[in-house]
């Protein structure tokens, strides 16, 4: 098993056919994605082939789901036309919207959100990476040679540091890993994947990411207190972030007093996490814990 | 971006909100000239792009014209907390009843915006929420229907303002959705003797993401130097005060860097984050900014191949090293995605300043002891 997204999942991808969309849909196919078709009103009816396979473009998300049975759709629609897209696949009641697009204005993701929450679907992302779930199905940006099958759940922020410690921990693997994004708004907060990976029977322990910039960590300690059972190891960034900027990440900012890294850690280690001071001590701290298991042992690397 | 007081003025009065008369002047003379204008006796405000500016020195009443000449000589040029006040604005004294605190902001954890209210404005709204939570009405706007006349009526009534403040409150929220803002504050909102709803201050936080459709363009004069330069270069590089200079693709892993480097007990000169891309013409571009800080001893590169293949990024480095004259030591951290290859070609480029390291701990550590000895 794995959450949100599995070999059985079918995919289509809104915005295939733009030069992202066609990349990526590339690499998910090559993932071993079960890519049914893309979403395009003025290329209906056309079937493209991608590297030996045909996949059919169909002129709207309900027409796909009818067509096709899809029950992913990931978003590659840009900024200006994203909210229409994700109302649309709201209304085609497809349970998971995993949204890729960068620059949303907040105003259409609050909007879109609010929609979607009163429908069936839900919404990962946006400014997200997507998800993985290594030698299954891979739903967005994440790529998928860097790691392999395995038993730690990954739930993250940030894109970059999710491949970065899917690559440390490579030896051990991973049941999902999910990027829910570095916007001030988003649909599947950390709560959501460690609920759901607390369900999942495929994943031993759970790997936690988060940054500056509200208090969805502060809020997932509390969560994994009362609910998590399995080992939860952590890392926050932006220590040396200074108040009232962005960091990169729309949603990335320390406001006055809040969203603090040094709040977040206190926070989690509080709710009994371990959080690493850097990537790799925290992927150590998962090497350090599932060799107390009677697993794997690794040797830390040199550091100041 | 983050709007002056005298461009949220100007907001608010464009959507109906009162605010008092006034002007902006970038010397001493035009503030004598916008006092002559608007009565003589004023007040003169600092504008810069933070808080405090009251406790500052920043705003202060002057008698007469000649007196607001004095007090803007003395106020332009003024640090507060880091900005320097290139401008003030000139306005005339409102005569003040009752003060109060309204304003929207989004509330991230519900994904949708909240209004606040509290009769006790003219203080920071959040020590007053610290203090007295009770005193501060916060109510959360349904994202469908947003602030109506009725749901207007009942921010006012929960924060203990005067019934007539409604027509204000939903003027506000105007201005919030229509010009694409995730926060509009004003603190504070004045009952006048007159009996005027006035807005005596304002705080307006634009969306970045929605300047693709916005219809006003905003003069930024909030940045200068190397955060200027940068964003004419379209990278994304926030100006820090230490000595380590870092370059890194994605935001998460280039803020992790930061703290890395301080964890090695050096102090990050910036962040900056290359993106995914990493072509040679990003990289010379980032370099250039990042060795223009004259603060800055060594450089960091630290890339985490995933999309991205380190072949390309070293590639890059190279290319860069042609346009861009190294001055001070570069370390560069490549892993993931064709990292080897990477390597390679940086180790064949075999230039004198460029140190590689293979991991991001030991990268930081070696950045760190380079500007320790450059020190």
């Amino acid at each position: 098993m794995a959450i949100f997204l599995t070999k059985d999942s079918k995919v289509i991808v809104q915005g295939m056919t733009g030069a992202e969309g066609m990349k990526h849909t590339r690499r998910m196919l090559a993932a071993g994605t079960d890519i049914v078709g893309g979403v395009n009103p003025r290329k209906a009816g056309v079937q493209i082939d991608i590297d030996g396979r045909t996949v059919p473009v169909f002129g709207s998300v309900g027409e796909a789901v009818d067509a096709t049975g899809a029950d992913v759709t990931v978003l590659f629609v840009p900024p200006p036309f994203a909210k229409a897209a994700v109302i649309e696949a709201a209304d085609a009641e497809i349970p998971l919207a995993v949204v890729i697009t960068e620059g949303i204005p907040v105003h259409d993701a609050v909007a879109f959100h609010a929609y979607a929450r009163a429908r069936a679907t839900r919404i990962i992302g946006p400014n997200c990476p997507g998800l993985i779930s290594p030698g299954q199905s891979n739903a967005g940006i994440i790529p998928s040679d860097i790691t392999k099958p395995g038993r730690i759940g990954l739930v993250s922020k940030s894109g970059t540091l999710t491949y970065q410690l899917m690559y440390e921990l490579r030896d051990i693997g991973f049941s999902s890993c999910v990027g829910i994004g570095g916007d001030p708004v988003i649909g599947t907060t950390h709560i959501d994947a460690l609920a759901a990976f607390e369900a999942d029977p495929d994943t031993d322990l759970i790997v936690m990411i988060g940054e500056i910039g509200g208090d969805a960590e502060e809020r997932a300690a509390r969560f994994i207190a009362e609910r998590v059972t399995k080992p939860v190891v952590g890392y926050i960034a932006g220590f040396t972030a200074p108040e009232g900027r962005t960091m990169g990440h729309a949603g990335a900012i320390v406001s006055g007093s809040s969203g603090t890294a040094r709040a977040k850690k206190e926070a989690l280690e509080a709710a009994g996490v371990r959080v690493g001071a850097t990537p790799t001590e925290t992927a150590e701290l998962v090497f350090a814990l599932l060799a107390d298991a009677g697993d794997v042992h690794r040797a830390g690397q040199g550091r100041c | 971006m983050d709007l002056f007081e005298h461009q949220a003025r100007e907001l608010f009065e464009r959507y109906g909100v009162l605010v008092p008369r006034a002007e902006v002047a970038g010397s001493a003379p035009a503030a004598r000239a916008a006092a002559e204008r608007l009565g003589g006796r004023v007040v003169v405000k600092a504008q810069v792009k933070t808080g405090g500016r009251g406790k500052a020195g920043g705003v202060k009443l002057a008698a007469d014209p000649a007196a607001a000449e004095l007090t803007a000589r003395q106020i332009l040029g003024m640090d507060i907390k880091g900005h320097t006040v290139h401008q003030v604005m000139v306005a005339e004294p409102v005569e003040v009843e009752r003060e109060f605190y309204v304003g929207y902001t989004l509330d991230r954890a519900r994904g949708r915006f909240l209004a606040i209210a509290s009769a006790e404005g003219g203080m920071e709204i959040e020590e007053v929420a610290a203090r007295r939570p009770e005193a501060v009405a916060r109510i959360a706007v349904d994202p469908e229907e947003g602030v109506t006349e009725a749901k207007a009526a009942e921010i006012a009534a929960a924060g203990g303002l005067p019934a007539e403040a409604a027509a204000t409150l939903h003027r506000l929220w105007t201005v919030l959705t229509e010009q694409d803002a995730l926060l509009v504050e004003v603190n504070p909102l004045v009952v006048t003797r007159g009996g005027a709803i006035v807005a005596l201050d304002g705080k307006v936080t634009l969306d970045d993401n929605a300047d693709f459709r916005r219809t006003y363009a905003y003069e930024d004069t909030g940045g200068a130097g190397l955060e200027a330069e940068a964003a004419a270069k379209g990278l994304n590089y926030v100006k820090l005060d230490g000595e380590v200079g870092v370059i890194g693709n994605g935001a998460g892993l280039v803020m992790s860097t930061l703290d890395v480097v301080a964890g090695c007990g050096a102090r990050p000169a910036d962040f900056l984050d290359i993106g995914g891309g990493a072509s040679a013409e990003v990289m010379a571009d980032g370099l250039s900014v990042v060795l223009g800080d004259p603060h800055v001893r060594s450089v960091l590169v630290n890339v985490f191949g995933g999309i991205t293949a380190c072949d390309a990024v070293a590639e890059g480095i190279v290319r860069a090293l042609d346009t861009v004259t190294l001055t001070k030591p570069l370390v560069v951290r490549l892993d993931g995605n064709s990292a080897a290859r990477g390597r390679a070609i940086l180790t064949e480029r075999a230039h004198p300043l460029v140190h590689q390291v293979d991991t991001m701990d030991g990268a930081a550590a070696r950045a760190a002891e380079l500007a320790a000895v450059a020190a």
